[in-house]
């Protein structure tokens, strides 16, 4: 298997292609372009179907139709253009269907700015649109992990007939590292285990009908109900969490995506001056690794979150560990990037302030 | 150093190391005494880019031309850069111009006057690039780029690389591929480059600039 060299958007977009993504739908917005660049290329080449929509939401709703039909299919954003996309990922949501959404997060809120940060964690975990409904949220912290974990969201949300996120930053789209992808054969995806596709009945069975309105209140809280059920299985099978050096840790930092990258600096630092630190990285945010979380945090006086926000998955954590320890918060905000030594400065004050 | 002209413009598929490769031969042609300008073209790419070195190309008093938005949160590729003046006033003008073909378009702006005062073109390949692994992908972006910016290439430089991990294995390894690049391409190879402290014969060597962004200078 050869390592080749990729920026995290093109192992996104390779990935993809690879898990059997057979149709992209997209529309450019910085830092994600290089997903929609890639697709353009290599989609004609590998016969699958690369469309520049009109807008996000045209893509979306592209993505709604094609997922209907039991075909892999995504779409790619940064944050203003996922708010665009929010709409239509409630109706996906609804009608129980597979898709994969990319959010290579840039600063906000409003048009906001084109340098990395993570403040969608709240709309990608709470409110991807409106109603009750969940969706799957892998946050990688890689290159590597960008390719890894797109194959496993198009497996989880065909699994459990929900979207899942691919939530990113910046950074993670624009930067490139070595990445080695399983040789096997590009396989196109179809509906054939897909009973409830609406790929064409040929007569032999009743129509499928794809839908998101019900006309009778009891009917859509049935429908709810059982939809909700499902999420206590994700809940139970999906929370991955990657824990380093906090076996013994005083002081967990808690970081993801590619802040978690900058937080095992700090923590390398900090143990090197003997500050006995850990880094728990959750790598599932939806459903959130709270089991994972308290284990890593078993031998914590103290938890510091640091997020490229002003605080968002802080409430996580807080939950998690049931206000049992004392959770503080360091971010930067607005595109800035916070420094390792800014994490280690903070996780000093914490230490002397036993 | 090497026989090139005033005007030096580095190309390649993004990722190939372009700018790290412009950065080198900016700081290598200063140490030679030569009064240098390093135009950052990149109109494409949001960051790492040329622009993130303007400290370091102040030590050195190596001029940066950028875009005027490089760097911010402007997506506006604005550049107001007079080339002419740049040829008159430096002994070395080193254009870094990302973003593929997309990226070369802006460069045909300058091609009248490139081909009057002359240029050399380099295109920078790196074998471990995916979209551009095998030799024919590599020189069907080189056509693209010379189509796009109205210029030819007139060298290839060998920059095959994977980031961090690179060994000298590595390198020589992608030798044959950089001739097979230069054969189709019909230019020749100028230089291998390797990281500096690498074991590999007969290469260029170069520092690496462009560094992990959890690495604090």
């Amino acid at each position: 298997m050869e390592r080749m060299l990729m920026k995290g958007n093109e192992a996104l977009a390779e990935a993809a292609i690879r898990a059997g993504c057979k149709c992209f739908f997209g529309y450019p917005i910085t830092p994600q372009t290089e997903i929609s660049a890639y697709m353009a290329k290599r989609m004609p080449k590998v016969g699958g179907v690369f469309l520049q929509a009109e807008s996000e939401v045209a893509a979306i709703n592209m993505v709604y139709g094609c997922a209907s039909s039991g075909i892999r299919c995504m779409t790619s954003s940064s944050s203003p253009g996922i708010s665009l996309k929010g709409e239509g990922v409630s109706y996906i949501a609804g009608s129980d269907l597979p898709a994969v959404i990319v959010n290579v997060m840039r600063g906000g809120p409003g048009l906001g700015g084109i340098q990395p940060s993570q403040s969608d964690y709240w709309q990608a975990t709470r409110a991807m649109g409106h109603g009750d409904f969940q969706i799957i949220v892998y946050a990688p912290s890689s290159v590597q992990e960008m390719a890894d974990y797109m194959g496993k969201a198009f497996n989880m949300a065909d699994r459990f007939r929900m979207p899942a996120l691919i939530l990113a930053d910046g950074l993670l789209g624009q930067m490139m590292e070595p990445v080695v992808f399983e040789d096997k054969e590009i396989k196109m995806s179809d509906a054939s285990d897909k009973p409830w596709a609406a790929s064409g009945h040929g007569n032999r069975r009743p129509h499928n009908i794809i839908n998101s309105l019900y006309l009778q209140a009891d009917e859509l809280e049935t429908y709810n109900v059982e939809r909700f059920k499902r999420y206590e299985k994700v809940k139970e099978e999906l929370p991955e969490l990657e824990s380093y050096l906090c076996e013994d840790a005083e002081i967990v930092v808690a970081a993801y995506g590619s802040v978690a990258r900058l937080a095992k600096a700090a923590v390398e630092q900090a143990r090197a001056e003997g500050i006995k630190a850990g880094l728990a990285r959750p790598i599932t945010l939806y459903p959130y690794p709270e089991r994972e979380l308290r284990a890593a945090c078993k031998t914590a006086k103290k938890v510091l979150v640091t997020e490229m926000s002003m605080g968002q998955m802080v409430d996580d954590v807080r939950l998690a560990l049931e206000c049992r320890l004392p959770v503080e918060f360091f971010g930067r905000t607005g595109g800035v990037v916070p420094k390792p030594s800014e994490i280690l400065a903070k996780v000093k004050v914490m230490k002397g302030a036993e | 150093m090497f026989d090139f002209g005033r005007a030096i413009v580095i190309t390649g598929h993004y990722g190939s190391g372009k700018t790290n490769i412009a950065v080198n031969l900016a700081l290598d042609c200063a140490g030679l005494g030569e009064s240098v300008c390093v135009v950052d073209m990149d109109i494409v790419n949001p960051y790492f880019r040329t622009a993130d070195f303007r400290r370091l190309f102040e030590r050195y008093n190596i001029r940066l031309a950028a875009p005027q938005f490089a760097n911010t949160n402007l997506d506006i590729p604005s550049l107001c850069i007079d080339m002419e003046a740049l040829l008159n006033n430096y002994d070395r003008v080193i254009l870094d111009v990302g973003g593929d073909d997309s990226g070369a378009l802006a460069l045909g702006q300058y091609a009248a006057l490139l081909n009057i005062r002359g240029y050399d073109m380099l295109y920078v390949v790196n074998k471990y690039r995916y979209l551009t692994h095998n030799p024919d992908e590599a020189v069907g972006l080189l056509r693209d780029i010379e189509q796009a910016s109205g210029l030819m290439a007139s060298g290839i430089i060998n920059c095959s690389n994977l980031g961090e991990d690179t060994t000298a294995e590595d390198v020589e390894s992608s030798r044959d591929f950089a001739e097979q690049c230069a054969r189709t391409a019909g230019i020749p190879v100028v230089f291998t480059a390797a990281k500096r402290g690498l074991k590999v014969e007969e290469s260029y060597p170069v520092d690496v600039y462009v560094r992990p962004f959890w690495e604090e200078n």
